[in-house]
């Protein structure tokens, strides 16, 4: 019995993928704590292997090792789950990216966008589940702050997209990289690239809008009671968040893998990592709203920029159809 | 929303800052030379202890982890043992505060750890160091008016002789 070559072929291209996915978050963690160091004026973990790179293993290793612990006043199996979730929703998110044409995992779906959208609206509920399924009242006043963040600011995301989903004329994602041959998205599209990195931000529960996990206020929200590789799980998953929502600002904004002189994989990898490190910068620079801020934030002064956004941007369609 | 831009600058901008650690174990900090480390017990400059087992560095002591035995010899106070439990120690210097001889001082040293607990319980031996300390010039006996063998009552430094409170003349 034979498989044909293009099935073998995809599937390494999942595995291969998955699995770079997996180092880098894990590496992340290491470029986080490093440049939240120098942030700080302090060098940060320098001491496990060169420039402390081996923190990353020594840090896996110590979880691995950790016990498993779940509550005897939790739900077993939704407390189990929701790790899971929040892991399996981000990488299928991740597959959608088309770092090349040829690099990606299904970079030319043609709904990528939706896709996208769908899957950070499943991420919601790995918080929801875990701080319900904890049964401690801290992870459940995480888990519903998480509810109501992520499904407000999910709203100003898509709507957001939605100015370069009409500028390309398609929710392919290879498609609007295309569109950006000659002018990045981020020029005609300003306020929709600033609203959806900060709807980024909060779908990632990334500080400055980490209001589920609160650690000052709520010791750590939704994930208070987990610990050991499920703890892990939750990081690994907001990790490749922080890649998710910074691969797909470049891809639609800031001209995925379009860039003079050096090859496209490369373009690719220096915006991404340059929109992460400004995630961390992020986390060392701005404290946290208190949440009706937050909320009143995203209902009252986003929600009316971007309906203006997408509605100045479709008038000048009409009006100018040359410049489409 | 602008202050927030400016915050996100000014930290950007400790990117390119030195960083103010001190690699401990690598690179040694700077102490001062009252900084309030491991203690001892200094001699006076002819070379004997200066302790006088007056007891009041055990008063002083708000942990109470000193503990020291009295004894005499030719006169002088000696401590027979002189005990100190650095496992409870403080290192709040009120016992080189309130010692009247500078027997007891407070050294720029840190590295006490220990595996055992017991082995941080420090002897008169240990303690004990063959200089002067922070005062060397510094002998009890010289300027108190106490009699020792060598010298008698109003022969300490700026004393002046003892008044015969039985003679007439002033
Ligand atoms: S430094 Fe403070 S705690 Fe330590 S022995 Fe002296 S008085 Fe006691
Ligand atoms: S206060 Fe000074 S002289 Fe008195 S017992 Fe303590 S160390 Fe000795």
């Amino acid at each position: 019995m034979s498989v044909p070559h293009e099935i073998l072929a995809g599937l390494l291209n999942i595995v291969l993928g998955l699995a770079f996915l997996l180092v880098v978050a894990a590496l992340l963690t290491w470029v986080e704590r490093r440049l939240l160091g120098f942030f700080q004026d302090r060098p940060g973990p320098n001491r496990v292997g060169p420039f402390g790179i081996l923190q990353v293993a020594a840090d896996g290793i110590k979880l691995l090792f950790k016990q498993d612990w779940i509550p005897p006043f939790a739900d077993a199996g939704v407390f189990v789950l929701a790790p899971a979730i929040a892991m399996v929703t981000v990488m299928l998110a991740m597959a959608i990216i088309p770092a090349t044409p040829a690099i990606g995992i299904i970079g030319n779906l043609n709904i990528g966008v939706l896709f996208f959208l769908a899957m950070s609206g499943l991420g919601v509920y790995s918080v929801v589940l875990a701080g319900w399924s904890s049964n401690n009242k801290f992870s459940l006043l995480g888990g519903m702050r998480a509810a109501a963040q992520m499904v407000s600011y999910e709203v100003f995301m898509g709507l957001a997209l939605l100015g370069v989903v009409m500028l390309a004329g398609s929710f392919n994602l290879t498609d609007i990289v295309h569109g950006q041959r000659h002018m990045w998205y981020v020029v005609p599209q300003f306020l929709g690239c600033i609203i959806f990195f900060l709807g980024g931000i909060a779908e990632t529960h990334r500080l400055p809008f980490d209001l589920p996990e609160g650690e000052s206020e709520l010791g750590a929200g939704f994930h208070t009671e987990y610990s050991g590789m499920k703890f892990g799980m939750f990081f690994v998953g907001e990790y490749i968040g922080i890649m998710l929502v910074s691969a797909m600002t470049t891809v639609l904004f800031l001209g995925g893998w379009y860039g003079p002189i050096l090859p496209p994989f490369m373009w690719f990898g220096i915006k991404t990592g340059l929109l992460v490190c400004f995630f961390i910068l992020l986390r060392a620079a701005l404290p946290r709203p208190r949440y009706d801020q937050f909320m009143a934030f995203g209902w009252k002064l986003l929600l009316p920029l971007t309906l203006l956004n997408i509605l100045v941007t479709g008038a000048l369609m009409l009006g100018l159809p040359a410049s489409t | 929303m602008l202050s927030s831009v400016r915050t996100l600058w000014y930290t950007f901008l400790h990117l390119f800052q030195p960083n103010v650690t001190v690699q401990y174990p690598d690179e040694m900090p700077y102490l001062a030379p009252r900084y309030r480390g491991r203690i001892v017990l200094t001699r006076d400059p002819d070379g004997e202890e200066r302790c006088v087992s007056c007891n009041l560095c055990a008063v002083a002591c708000p942990v109470d982890c000193i503990s020291l035995q009295k004894t005499e010899h030719e006169g002088r106070w000696y401590p027979e043992f002189f005990r100190i439990n650095f496992s409870r120690c403080i290192f709040c210097g009120f016992c080189e505060e309130a010692c009247p001889t500078y027997a007891i001082q407070l050294t720029p040293d840190f590295e006490m750890s220990e595996y055992n607990r017991q082995n941080l319980v420090y002897e008169k031996e240990d303690l004990l160091i063959s200089g002067t300390g922070k005062y060397p010039d510094y002998n009890f006996y010289r300027v108190s008016g106490l009699a020792i063998p060598g010298k008698d009552k109003g022969e300490a430094e700026h004393e002046r002789p003892p008044i015969d409170v039985r003679a007439l003349l002033p």
